[in-house]
């Protein structure tokens, strides 16, 4: 079966896509680096190659958590299985 | 590893280092002298003349740059001589005795009570010598800890940080046990990710030599910018390719050092490292040519550059080998593209294999394979200037 985004940490509150043409609606598998697990998520928009997916619902002013570090905080609340970017996360740096 | 004894055949240079190209260049002092560098590259078959738009008026700090990275550039091992053209006579020698004290051959010609025409004439007699001698020298076997290697990632996206930069990380884990001398820069890219790089400094004092060096480009950029610096750093390629702020871009970034390789200095831009093998951190823009021409400069052999969206970029001393692990960029623009490895995200491949594919690619790169961006033409020379001139 396909792997249509992977994960690099288990705190992880995004996955990467890594397949093209994701839509919405689509019920997607996973795969967590960390301990080499499987993740199913279903894509309520459609998401690019290389773009990121919510794996949990993300609340206005929580920061997002990739590689298990802060990579920027929420601007709007995000929705599990909707497409995190430059709309809906912003940096804490400059 | 794909080859086990790790060897390669480079040319042993006057000094003792190990080059991997045989150049002869030609090399403007400064801007306005650069019709007269082109012309003699153009009339001796075989040389280089290497173009750039700085040189004239430039003071401090931006000044002593200037030199080092020209100075630095002649002194490549992958440069067999250089024949070296300014306006006038003075900052011509500078340059001219900081390469020949590495004991390559090396001679300058000044423009001024003698015109363009003239000079040409005198400088072609002297490069056709150099082109010619050099065509004589003979690659030689020579091993890993003869090689200096400096990374890069540009154009970069998510696939980056999950599986071309950890591709380089390995090599990286691989090569410096075996004495390998590494260099990574970026400065800038690694803000949101600072404190973390810190921690793999090999003691105290180069961690704090780095976060100080970290903390100065960081207050410049407060210093100068206008906004949050969306679409300059990340810019707007590594924003198409999924990338959202500076923190995800770092921490991408960072996997190209490995995972357990402390490095063992913090240089200067264009400095050359002094502390024997290992991994270096050089004090860089995260500008792909700016960064590569410092790497080049401060004497490292061969580049590994990963990209995400499809920088196309090549220098034109040190072979710049591209790896990718997008495999819409692999499909798309293969004609860049050296090393596939998107097999990585497909489980295809996993990242020791993928590491080893690196290390043989490059080898062979070593030995005198044409990069495809040196088949391609790409010779991004670009200068570093800290500030404006007087």
């Amino acid at each position: 079966m396909a792997t249509h985004f992977l994960v690099h940490n288990k705190a992880d509150k995004v996955g990467v896509v890594v397949v093209e043409d994701v839509k919405a609606g689509q019920a997607l598998s996973g795969w967590l680096l960390e301990g080499d697990a499987t993740l199913h998520v279903e894509a309520k928009d459609d998401v690019p190659l290389g773009h990121k997916i919510a794996l949990t619902d993300i609340g206005e002013g929580d920061t997002i958590i990739e590689y298990e570090h802060d990579i920027g905080r929420a601007v709007a609340d995000i929705a599990k299985g909707e497409h995190v970017h430059v709309h809906n996360i912003k940096t804490k740096r400059w | 590893m794909a080859n086990s004894d790790l060897s390669f055949l480079g040319y042993r240079r006057e000094n003792g280092r190990v080059g991997i190209r045989n150049h002869v260049l030609i090399l403007p002092v400064d801007d306005i002298s650069n019709a007269c560098c082109e012309a003699v590259g153009n009339n001796i078959k075989g040389t280089l003349a290497l173009p750039h738009p700085y040189g004239r008026l430039q003071f401090g700090a931006d000044l002593d740059l200037h030199f080092r990275t020209l100075i630095g550039t002649g002194s490549n091992p992958n440069v067999a001589a250089v024949v070296v053209i300014g306006i006038e006579p003075g900052w011509t020698q500078r340059v001219v005795d900081g390469i020949a004290s590495t004991g390559k051959p090396a001679a300058g010609f000044s423009i001024e009570e003698h015109g363009d025409i003239d000079t040409i004439a005198r400088a072609s007699r002297t490069a056709k010598e150099f082109v010619q001698q050099a065509s004589e020298k003979q690659r030689e076997r020579c091993s890993i800890d003869e090689l200096w290697i400096s990374m890069k990632c540009g154009e970069s996206d998510t696939t980056s940080g999950l599986a071309s930069n950890p591709t380089m990380g390995n090599l990286v884990d691989k090569l410096v046990p075996k004495g390998a001398t590494i260099c990574f820069g970026e400065t800038s890219e690694l803000t949101g990710a600072e404190q973390v790089c810190a921690e793999r400094a090999v003691n105290e004092e180069i961690k704090q030599k780095f976060l100080k060096s970290w903390g100065d480009y960081n207050d410049f950029i407060n210093r100068h910018k206008t906004n949050d610096l969306s679409e300059s750093q990340p810019t707007k390629g590594n924003i198409a390719g999924g990338l959202s702020t500076i923190e995800e871009k770092a921490f991408g970034n960072l996997a190209k050092i490995g995972k357990k390789t402390p490095f063992i200095d913090v240089l200067e831009p264009a400095e050359t490292p002094a502390k024997g093998p290992g991994l270096y951190f050089m004090d860089t823009s995260s500008a792909a040519a700016e960064c590569v021409t410092l790497q080049c400069a401060a004497g490292y052999a061969v580049h590994l550059f990963t990209t995400g969206q499809g920088n196309i970029i090549g220098n034109p001393v040190e072979p710049v080998v591209k790896l990718t692990a997008n495999p819409r960029t692999a499909r798309t623009m293969s004609e860049h593209v050296d090393l596939d490895v998107s097999g990585i995200l497909r489980r295809e491949m996993d990242l020791d294999q993928a590491g080893d594919a690196l290390i043989e690619m490059m080898l062979r790169t070593c030995s005198g394979r044409l990069t495809a961006a040196e088949a391609l033409g790409h010779r991004e020379f670009v200068l570093t200037k800290l500030y404006r001139s007087a």
